[in-house]
């Protein structure tokens, strides 16, 4: 029992949760025929919250088609909260040195956790300046790709589609922007 | 309500899997995705080329296996994107620059809000803001 909890706990090698994360594919198709995919989500969200006296088109459609979208990512919401809250894992990601090295030369601490820096998410003012501002760039920018990771590199690349392909090209090299010159500039 | 429980909660329990995964894997991790855009540890890449195998390998099956219909009845289809380049190169562009920031994309912002991350409802707010932006700018922006 020990053993089994330790496992759940965690971490999960890349060959555990890579061939779960792609079963995700055929698992929405064999429950109800529906492409596996979360920014949608954020969609419906602003379909439902949309006030009548701004009304924009590209959100006057009948969400309640797509409550199974909703309750997949209140689930997922759910699962965060199992793993990372009922099960976490008390010990740090493990990186790999020079990925310690690279923190420590942008003055990061090293991580005291596995998810997230507080340098960047301890809720101060020019933290969550940073994280709203970069969320409405994943927004923006999930919804005019039509998806995201889940989207367009797990369910696009896997049904093997064109668009899904300059999708994810777009996608990493927006992150090598990021990660090597935004990163280590803004958080200096 | 019985009718709408069994409808949505295979739904409530694949999202379920999925959030306690990108947790476990990692993959929700700030850290792991820096790594990973300094191509410093295969770990990520291994998290995506598996799920893309895996993905390509169980639809395959399925169509070998000739199962035409889904739980609940419907007829199983593999969707097809639009097509188009622009959009999905500079909106790919727009999403990569801020997931490379934050280390957050849609599906681990709401994991870690399950998690009770402050720093992820900012990044969602942020998200559907952005969202909408898009909703009202997208005939002027390049399709």
């Amino acid at each position: 029992m020990d053993y089994m909890l330790d496992a759940l706990r965690g971490p999960w090698p890349w060959y555990v949760a890579g061939p779960l994360i792609g079963l995700m594919v055929p698992l929405m198709l064999f429950i109800g025929n529906r492409s596996f995919g979360i920014s949608n989500n954020l969609r419906h969200l602003c379909a439902i919250t949309q006030p009548k006296q701004v009304e924009v088109d590209f959100f006057k459609y009948n969400w309640k088609e797509h409550t199974w979208s909703l309750v997949f990512v209140i689930g997922t919401a759910l699962g965060g909260f199992l793993a990372g809250i009922v099960l976490a894992d008390p010990l740090p990601v493990q990186v790999s040195p020079q990925t310690l090295a690279m923190f420590q030369s942008w003055g990061f601490a090293a991580p005291a956790s596995q998810m997230v820096p507080p340098e960047i998410f301890s809720p101060t003012v020019r933290n969550l300046t940073l994280l709203f501002a970069s969320g409405v760039l994943v927004g923006f920018g999930t919804r005019y790709a039509g998806g995201c990771t889940s989207g367009h590199a797990i369910t696009g690349l896997s049904t093997l589609q064109l668009g899904s392909l300059y999708a994810v090209l777009g996608i990493f090299a927006g992150g090598l922007i990021s990660s090597w010159l935004l990163v280590p500039w803004l958080l200096r | 309500m019985v009718a709408a429980i069994k409808r949505y909660l295979p739904y409530l329990l694949a999202g379920v899997m999925f959030g306690f995964v990108l947790v476990k894997g990692e993959a929700a991790s700030w850290y792991r995705i820096q790594e990973m855009f300094h191509f410093q540890s295969f770990h990520m890449f291994g998290i995506m080329a598996s799920a893309i195998v895996t993905g390509l390998v169980s639809v395959q099956i399925i169509g070998l296996l000739g199962r035409k219909h889904s739980l609940d009845g419907q007829a199983i289809e593999i969707p097809l994107k639009p097509s188009g380049k622009a959009n999905y190169i500079y909106g790919g562009l727009t999403f990569g620059i801020g997931w490379g920031l934050i280390g957050l994309c849609p599906g681990p912002v709401f994991a870690l809000a399950g998690m009770g991350s402050i720093g992820a409802l900012a990044v969602l707010a942020g998200a559907l803001h952005g969202t909408w932006l898009y909703g009202a700018l997208k005939d002027k922006v390049p399709h």
